[in-house]
């Protein structure tokens, strides 16, 4: 097990060195130049050529793929080009509202799903299953930047019980997270229900209706717990779709998050928080998917004692 | 069930519609930048059923236009994507060693990464512009096709027919050509036709940013941008843009659910 975890992590940081290269490449190789959003476009060549300098800019692309690394590995994600600032406490800062974002909404999509994959499954091919996976399929085809407007025209306009945006009054966090949410809902309502149809043929099943069982109790104790573990990887695979819609999601209802941060870096060219922000949002993709690898063995016995 | 039918009814005729459509926005003149003073923000009128725009825009003809481009784009990124996908993939499979080992690599570290986030920060850099937004997600996407032509060509790589083909001294060309690629283009296809969907909302995810087309033209994402802002007076600005990108994306996803349906022995 030591082994296997060890294993695991070793592979999860060849990845986020991958990682790492990538972004520095793509976004240097990219054609746009981050002195002409700095300087506009009438400065003067010598007064770009001097900043592109002060910018250290002008080396070589080598050296300033060695100068990355060596400070990435010092753990010092550089210096913001416009406001000359350490990244670090610019990103350190940003990091709780988009935590507290992705958590709430992967709790709305938990608290959808579970339920409307149940009944589905129960009821398979009843008006119920056609009703519920109709639904999940509409909530698929929805993108978060047309469900955000849509929810604040239902409830924020008509109805006027959310605020629009911002995250500072009560219950501001509702619209943002089920805008966010009802994708993966969406998703993982499917998910459990396939998982459970699985499961609810087993033997063991059978077994414990036969033994008189509560039907709560079956579900809870036997079906649902077996019928986990896909549902889980899925979670962990779609993690990273929640992470790249929390970006868009922050813009819409103007959330102070890492997605907004990014944005905003990305339309001013700030090459340092650009590259910071998406190592930061990929590394936790890579840890949330590596940590899942290793629930399986704590929710399934069966994985836990397969080497013994 | 019943509905089996209807759903590949209704997916096949929205998508005809929205082709239709789409290919008469690039080839017939459209008057879709004529602003109507008078007329800004209108919900209908007899002349405009779907209204028009903050600017006076019949709202129609700029929905016409937004199914163009995001036609498009479905089709650069697709095609782009596929055939640089095959072909990395089937090669890497195909010589095998250490090749095959940095492909593999590579490809994981591209999946390591939200893909609409690469794509966002991507066109983000390059500018925006409908060329820009197909660099960027096909840069994104070819991750699909290559894992999945490698895993195919993996597998036929020692069928007997191939091994014959090597034995009677065909060239690897011919033998990739004629006798491992139409074995893998059918589950390649199947998967790209899947991609339209997420190729049409990442387009209008990018527009919905301002990293997509750029005003005078117009984009799903970015009529959506623009009518967020005029919620409260004229919801039909997001309304009409929304409802067109929804109902395409499910159709597709319609589409993609009946062809697993019937593909899927196991579930019979």
């Amino acid at each position: 097990m030591i082994g296997y975890i060890f294993r695991r992590f070793f592979s999860a940081l060849v990845v986020i060195f991958g990682v790492a290269s990538l972004v520095f490449l793509l976004i240097h190789i990219v054609p746009g130049d981050p002195l002409e959003v700095m300087l506009g476009e009438t400065a003067s060549a010598a007064d770009r050529e001097q900043l592109r300098h002060l910018l250290q800019l002008d080396l070589p692309l080598l050296e300033q793929f060695y100068q990355y690394f060596y400070a990435l590995f010092h753990l010092d994600l550089g210096t913001s080009l416009f406001s000359r600032e350490a990244v670090w406490p610019q990103l350190l800062q940003r990091i709780p509202a988009t935590l507290e974002l992705t958590l709430a909404s992967l709790l709305v999509a938990i608290s959808i799903a579970f339920p409307l994959g149940t009944i589905a499954a129960l009821k398979k091919d009843s008006g119920w299953d056609f009703t519920a996976m109709t639904v999940s399929l509409i909530g698929v085809s929805i993108p978060n930047f047309l469900m955000g407007p849509l929810l604040i025209l239902f409830f924020s306009i008509y109805l006027g019980w959310m605020p629009v945006s911002g995250q500072e009054e009560r219950g501001a966090i509702i619209l943002p997270a089920l805008t966010l949410g009802s994708a993966l809902a969406a998703i993982l309502s499917r998910m459990v229900r396939a998982s459970l149809l699985e499961v609810l043929r087993e033997d063991y099943i059978r077994t414990a209706y036969a033994k008189g069982l509560s039907l709560q109790r079956i579900m809870l104790v036997h079906a649902l717990r077996n019928a986990m573990l896909p549902v889980l990887t899925l979670i962990g695979l779609q993690f990273g779709t929640l992470l790249g819609g929390a970006v868009i999601t922050e813009i819409i209802f103007s959330w102070q998050g890492v997605g907004d941060l990014t944005i905003d870096a990305i339309k001013k060219r700030d090459y340092p928080v650009v590259q910071a922000c998406i190592l930061l949002i990929s590394c936790s993709y890579v840890l949330v998917n590596t940590l899942t690898d290793m629930l399986y063995g704590v929710l399934d016995p069966r994985i836990r004692l397969q080497g013994k | 069930m019943l509905s089996k039918k209807l759903k590949i009814i209704f997916s096949v005729s929205i998508l005809t519609v929205w082709l239709m459509i789409a290919i008469s926005a690039l080839y017939l003149p459209l008057p879709a930048n004529v602003i109507h003073l008078d007329k800004i923000l209108l919900i209908h009128d007899v002349k405009a059923l779907l209204g028009y725009d903050d600017l006076g825009r019949v709202l129609w003809y700029r929905l016409v236009m937004g199914a163009g481009t995001s036609l498009q784009v479905a089709i650069g990124v697709i095609a782009v994507s596929l055939i640089i996908g095959t072909l990395i993939g089937s090669l890497s499979a195909y010589i095998g060693g250490m090749w095959d080992h940095l492909i593999v690599r590579i490809i994981d570290v591209f999946l390591a990464f939200p893909g609409i986030l690469l794509a966002i920060a991507l066109a983000g850099l390059m500018g925006p512009g409908i060329m820009n937004v197909i660099i960027a997600l096909s840069i994104v996407s070819w991750v699909g096709y290559a894992r999945l032509s490698r895993a195919q060509v993996m597998s036929l790589k020692h069928r007997e027919h191939v091994q014959a083909a090597i034995a009677l001294g065909c060239s690897h060309y011919r033998i990739l050509r004629y006798h491992i690629l139409p074995l893998i283009i059918a589950p390649l296809i199947i998967e790209a036709s899947f991609g339209v969907a997420s190729v049409v909302i990442a387009e209008a995810g990018l527009s919905f940013l301002g990293l997509g087309v750029q005003p005078p033209d117009a984009s799903w994402g970015s009529m959506i941008k623009d009518g967020s802002q005029y919620l409260l007076m004229a919801p039909h600005m997001v309304l009409v843009p929304g409802c067109a990108l929804m109902l395409v994306v499910l159709a597709v996803n319609l589409l993609g659910d009946s062809l697993r349906d019937y593909l899927d022995v196991k579930e019979k």
